[in-house]
């Protein structure tokens, strides 16, 4: 039987695989993309330290005795939105550099400067 | 006298007296464009005021010995604002107020009209409040935060006239060495704290033997004494003292006659009853004193400005004083501290009259001047006078301080020689008969050598005297009335220095036919001898090589500063690639270390214990799906507009698994940001290059690969033995107890956000401001420079739709706009019971507004918005923050809620908490920032898409 915590945990290991590989990689564009895949498993590995839970909403109601821990979720939800401010600004630091330098590869370099060679 | 009726008491005097420089310098600073009287009449009064508060508690700390006072302040690490006057202190602040007054009255005169008088004197000010600090400190950690702003306002003094590269030098310099010795001193001062269980002065002083017993005795013996010897400019440190002397004059008779550098000699003889007596001591502050005291007063023979002749006489009476304490003998202490009030006041008068010579004959070139008593005879009498008590001549102050000296030097065996220290103390001696008489004689008496300096110069005016002539006078009293003026003082300083009773001290000019006096006349008949030959000896002197310590100092730096850039560079590659390459790799091997040890060496297994949830059909395959999408974005990362659709894939999985893992305003966040994330990156890529070379090869893309699989896992493995383990009883029990109780809303979620996590809520929204508000920055200039350059050349590289804003979008959008704004505060009133609130709110609200601009085009949005995203940020942050003062207005906490139901007709029974306020702040900050960063993107795509356009047309128009 696959568990969902199986399948929570190997997306998580997937992600920030991705998130690796594609941070390493030489273009800027690249780097943001690998960002934003980190960010994803990063957030997700928070939300998960309340352990999966299914069907009990962090509502308070009077009836209601078992909830979903909503610690990291009130953590996760300003970290998305955070998050977001970074990947923003690193896609306009991104730009900036690419205008400033005509290139953009990582570090600015000229090396990297010719497009011509793309297939 | 009886205290309990008086206004102030004395621990508020104390207190009162620390603060009152600081307020002045505020004062200062905040007048700094009315004219110099104004700054010097804050000043003095400031300084008058304080001497007379240190005159009015005077009686009571000589006849019971100290007063005291402690409020804590960071008790963590044992630091206490706590004061302490005792004599000590009380001898040293009248010092520093006294000749402070003294001071300010010379430089009102002394500094010309268009001078940054308000900068000058408030920098004064701030370095007297430090002073003062350091003397009136009853915690040692306290006493070092004084000490560290002794050496910044020094800088700031020494460095007063920018405009000269010396005075900038002399700053630096200044800083250097006694900024880093402030740094050796708190490593020692901590050291000795911990060794004697506190940072209390009191206590330490009473732990003699617990420190003097410790191995680290040692230790912290040096750095203390390094720190004391760089401040006090005692050999080999001395260099930084003559390059200060660029400082403006009254700067230089305040800083190096009775505060900065007495500082070190303070802080040698506040722990004299801790630290002195061991052998070790003995040597090494005897040693370090002798061969500054000789050292400096050959030097000052040779030098020919005034002031550095000075500053090589201050070197070298510093040195005296320092060695005094060195001998660790009582008497010794005795004739130290006479020899404090002795230099205070001679040194400050001398170095005014350096000043006053400069200030009315143009030069301070001692080979340039002379005869100076015909034309400026008041100012004359004052010098010599001054130089006659630093040569110690009788009957003035410094030959009673200064045969003290000879007496104790004959008690010292250093080394095991007995003659060592009374010969080389004599030589001493006679070279400062030597130095003092040449600045009196050949600056006032026989041949004027330069007729332009003589012609100009004349006698100030009073006010200019007035200072001088004060301090001759106590030089001169010292000598004659040493019981009546300065007895009492010493007997109950010299008592707290030694940490005993008050000795019984005998001052007076005659002691009998002694071996002292015969080697005091000894010293100045030689001196005078020295001074008859001067003319050859200088020639022999300047035939010479000396080192030059300005040159090595500035080679010591350039030595460093290499040594640094090569370690940067070697430890630092600026390519990101290797960097990120080096920060995955040693978080990967912690994580690989960290198993290790956390799991006994694989004694637990990875897999927990909790009881896991089978996987339904459908969540298997989004999983897939999001699998697929990971490995198509990698694959495909170089198309990228399709990698940004697999990236959307991702967010939207996640988005799904929120919603099913029970967390519905996670879902609401995630799917909003999507949204707004993908629009961001959809702006920039137009810009960017969209289909990039190949870069790496192919071995570095197996090594990242096989890297990544291996993060990866460790990193799945973590979060798949975190999920197989119950959770540690977590805190989230009191915030579901309590959200509704205490917080008034039944979604968990937001009451979090906006009440029991309220402050971390708020710094996340001012970090959001600040990146909206960099975006905007860095935007804004793109305009400019290579990057504007570029953007006007800007060449449009993928087919774009012939029509720029398609009617049907743009029509939808605008009936759409006003439904998403209902539902936006829909969204944001319910969030505080329902999922929902601020955050969501701002993003559906912002994604309405975004939708706008992408339909109908950056200008006809922007015409129509009436609220600047500036201003949504600010407010944002600005009603969050009141909020949370709101709260302390009614004695709660900071950003505690409260809230109430009311009852309106129609509407019925509803809830108002002041939550919802903050959670304004939230919306709003969130609004701003996101359009402000997508908007300023869309306008500067749309300028290139401009530029574009443009040189079409010229194209066109050549072709035709």
């Amino acid at each position: 039987m696959i568990s969902l915590e199986f399948l929570v945990a190997s997306a998580i290991g997937v992600l920030v695989a991705g998130g690796i590989y594609l941070t390493l990689r030489g273009r800027t564009f690249q780097v943001v993309l690998g960002l934003t895949l980190f960010s994803y498993a990063v957030n997700m590995f928070l939300f998960a330290s309340g352990r999966l839970v299914v069907d009990r909403a962090p509502i308070w109601s009077k009836s209601v005795t078992e909830y979903a821990d909503p610690l990291p979720q009130a953590l996760v939800l300003t970290a998305i939105v955070i998050t977001f401010g970074m990947t923003a600004l690193t896609v306009i630091l991104t730009l900036r550099s690419f205008l400033e330098s005509g290139s953009d590869q990582v570090d600015g370099d000229p090396s990297g400067n010719h497009e011509d060679d793309s297939a | 006298m009886d205290y309990v009726e008086q206004p102030i008491t004395p621990h508020m005097t104390l207190v009162l007296l620390t603060v009152l420089p600081f307020a002045a310098a505020i004062l200062i600073a905040l007048l700094a464009d009315r004219g110099r009287g104004v700054h010097a009449i804050i000043a003095g009064g400031a300084s008058a005021l304080g001497l007379a508060l240190v005159l009015s508690v005077a009686p009571l700390v000589l006849a019971q010995g100290s007063i005291a006072l402690s409020a804590s302040w960071v008790p963590a690490i044992g630091l206490d604002f706590s004061l302490l006057m005792d004599p000590l202190g009380l001898m040293f602040s009248g010092l520093i107020l006294g000749i402070g007054l003294l001071v300010m009255i010379f430089a009102h005169f002394y500094l010309a009209a268009g001078e940054a008088t308000g900068r000058f004197f408030a920098t004064l000010m701030l370095f007297q409040g430090a002073m003062l600090g350091i003397v009136l400190s009853g915690n040692v950690l306290l006493l070092l935060v004084f000490w560290e702003l002794t050496s910044l306002s020094s800088f700031l003094l020494i460095g007063f006239w920018r405009h000269s590269p010396d005075a900038r030098q002399g700053a630096r310099m200044a800083l250097a060495i006694t900024g880093g010795g402030g740094l050796v001193l708190i490593a020692g001062m901590v050291l000795l704290g911990v060794v004697a269980g506190s940072f209390d002065l009191m206590i330490i002083l009473q732990s003699r033997d617990v420190v003097q017993a410790s191995p680290h005795y040692p230790a912290f013996l040096i750095l203390i004494l390094i720190g004391c010897f760089t401040k006090s400019a005692q050999f080999p440190f001395h260099f930084w003292l003559p390059h200060a002397m660029a400082a403006p004059t009254p700067v230089s008779a305040y800083l190096h006659s009775a505060t900065m550098v007495k500082a070190g000699v303070f802080l040698l003889a506040r722990l004299w009853p801790v630290l002195s007596g061991t052998e070790l001591y003995t040597i090494i502050v005897t040693t370090v004193g002798m061969t500054t005291m000789l050292f400096g007063a050959w030097v000052a023979i040779f030098r020919h400005d005034l002031k550095a002749i000075l500053a090589y006489s201050t070197i070298s009476q510093l040195g005296l004083l320092v060695m005094l304490l060195g001998f660790s003998l009582e008497a010794a202490a005795v004739a130290a501290v006479l020899h404090v009030l002795n230099h205070a006041a001679f040194k400050a008068a001398l170095f005014m009259t350096a000043g006053i010579v400069d200030h009315e004959s143009g030069t301070r070139d001692i080979r340039r001047l002379g005869a100076l008593a015909k034309v400026m005879p008041v100012t004359a009498v004052i010098g010599t006078l001054a130089a006659g008590a630093m040569a110690g001549i009788p009957p003035l102050g410094g030959f009673i301080s200064k045969e003290m000296m000879l007496y104790e030097a004959l008690n010292v065996s250093l080394f095991g020689i007995d003659w060592l220290v009374p010969v080389v103390a004599t030589i001493a001696a006679s070279f400062s008969v030597a130095y003092s008489l040449r600045f009196a004689v050949h600056l006032f008496f026989g041949q004027a050598r330069d007729d332009a300096a003589h012609r100009k110069a004349h006698d100030p005016g009073a006010g200019m005297l007035v200072a001088p002539a004060v301090l001759v006078i106590v030089a001169v009293l010292l000598g004659l009335l040493p019981m009546l003026l300065a007895g009492t003082v010493v007997s109950a300083v010299a008592g707290a220095v030694i940490g005993g009773p008050a000795p019984i001290v005998e001052l007076s000019l005659w002691h009998g036919v002694n071996l002292a006096l015969g080697m005091s006349v000894l010293a100045i008949g030689v001196g005078i001898a020295l001074l008859w030959r001067h003319a050859g000896l200088l020639r022999w002197y300047a035939a010479r090589r000396h080192a030059d310590a300005r040159a090595m100092f500035q080679r010591g730096m350039t030595a460093s500063d290499v040594f640094v850039r090569k370690m940067i560079v070697a430890v630092h590659r600026p390519s990101l690639q290797r960097m990120l390459f080096a920060t995955f790799a040693v978080v990967l091997l912690m994580i690989v270390d960290g198993t290790g040890s956390a799991t006994g060496g694989g004694a637990i297994g990875l897999t927990g214990p909790r009881e896991l949830l089978p996987a339904p059909l459908f969540a298997i395959v989004t999983w897939l799906l999001l699998i697929a999408a990971t490995i198509a974005v990698l694959v495909e990362e170089r198309q990228r507009f399709r990698a940004l659709i697999y990236i959307s894939v991702i967010g939207l999985v996640i988005a799904l698994s929120f919603v099913y893992f029970s967390a519905p305003d996670l879902a609401l966040t995630q799917i909003s940001v999507e949204v707004v994330t993908i629009l961001l990156l959809l702006l920039a890529l137009n810009l960017l290059p969209k289909r990039p070379p190949l870069l790496s090869s192919s071995g570095l893309r197996v090594r990242d690969g096989l890297f990544a699989a291996f993060g990866g896992l460790g990193v799945g493995g973590a979060a798949w033995a975190m999920l197989t383990r119950n959770p540690n009883d977590p805190i989230s029990s009191f915030h579901i107890a309590n959200s509704y109780s205490g917080g008034g809303g039944t979604n968990v979620v937001n009451v979090t956000l906006v009440d029991f996590r309220a402050f971390d809520t708020m710094g996340e929204i001012i970090v959001l401001g600040i990146a909206g508000l960099v975006i905007y920055a860095l935007l804004d200039t793109t305009v400019r420079g290579a990057a504007g350059a570029r953007l006007r050349s800007w060449q449009e590289d993928m087919p774009h739709s012939p029509e720029r804003h398609p009617m049907m979008f743009v029509m939808s959008t605008r009936i759409l706009l006003p439904l998403v704004l209902v539902a936006g505060i829909f969204i944001f009133l319910r969030g505080h019971n329902e999922p929902g609130g601020g955050f969501i709110a701002g993003l559906v609200v912002a994604i309405a507004l975004l939708l706008q601009y992408l339909a109908s085009g950056y200008d006809w949005t922007d015409s129509r918005r009436r609220i600047g995203e500036h201003d949504l940020i600010g407010f944002g942050v600005l009603i969050a923050i009141l909020t949370g003062i709101g709260a302390l207005a009614f004695d709660a906490n900071f950003l505690s809620t409260a809230y109430d139901y009311f009852t309106l007709p129609l509407v019925g029974k509803f809830e108002l908490t002041t939550a919802l306020f903050f959670d304004l702040g939230v919306f709003s900050v969130v609004l701003g920032a996101v359009v402000l960063a997508l908007a300023q993107l869309s306008h500067i795509a749309q300028r290139a898409a401009r530029a574009h356009a443009l040189q079409e047309a010229e194209k066109h128009e050549d072709a035709s």
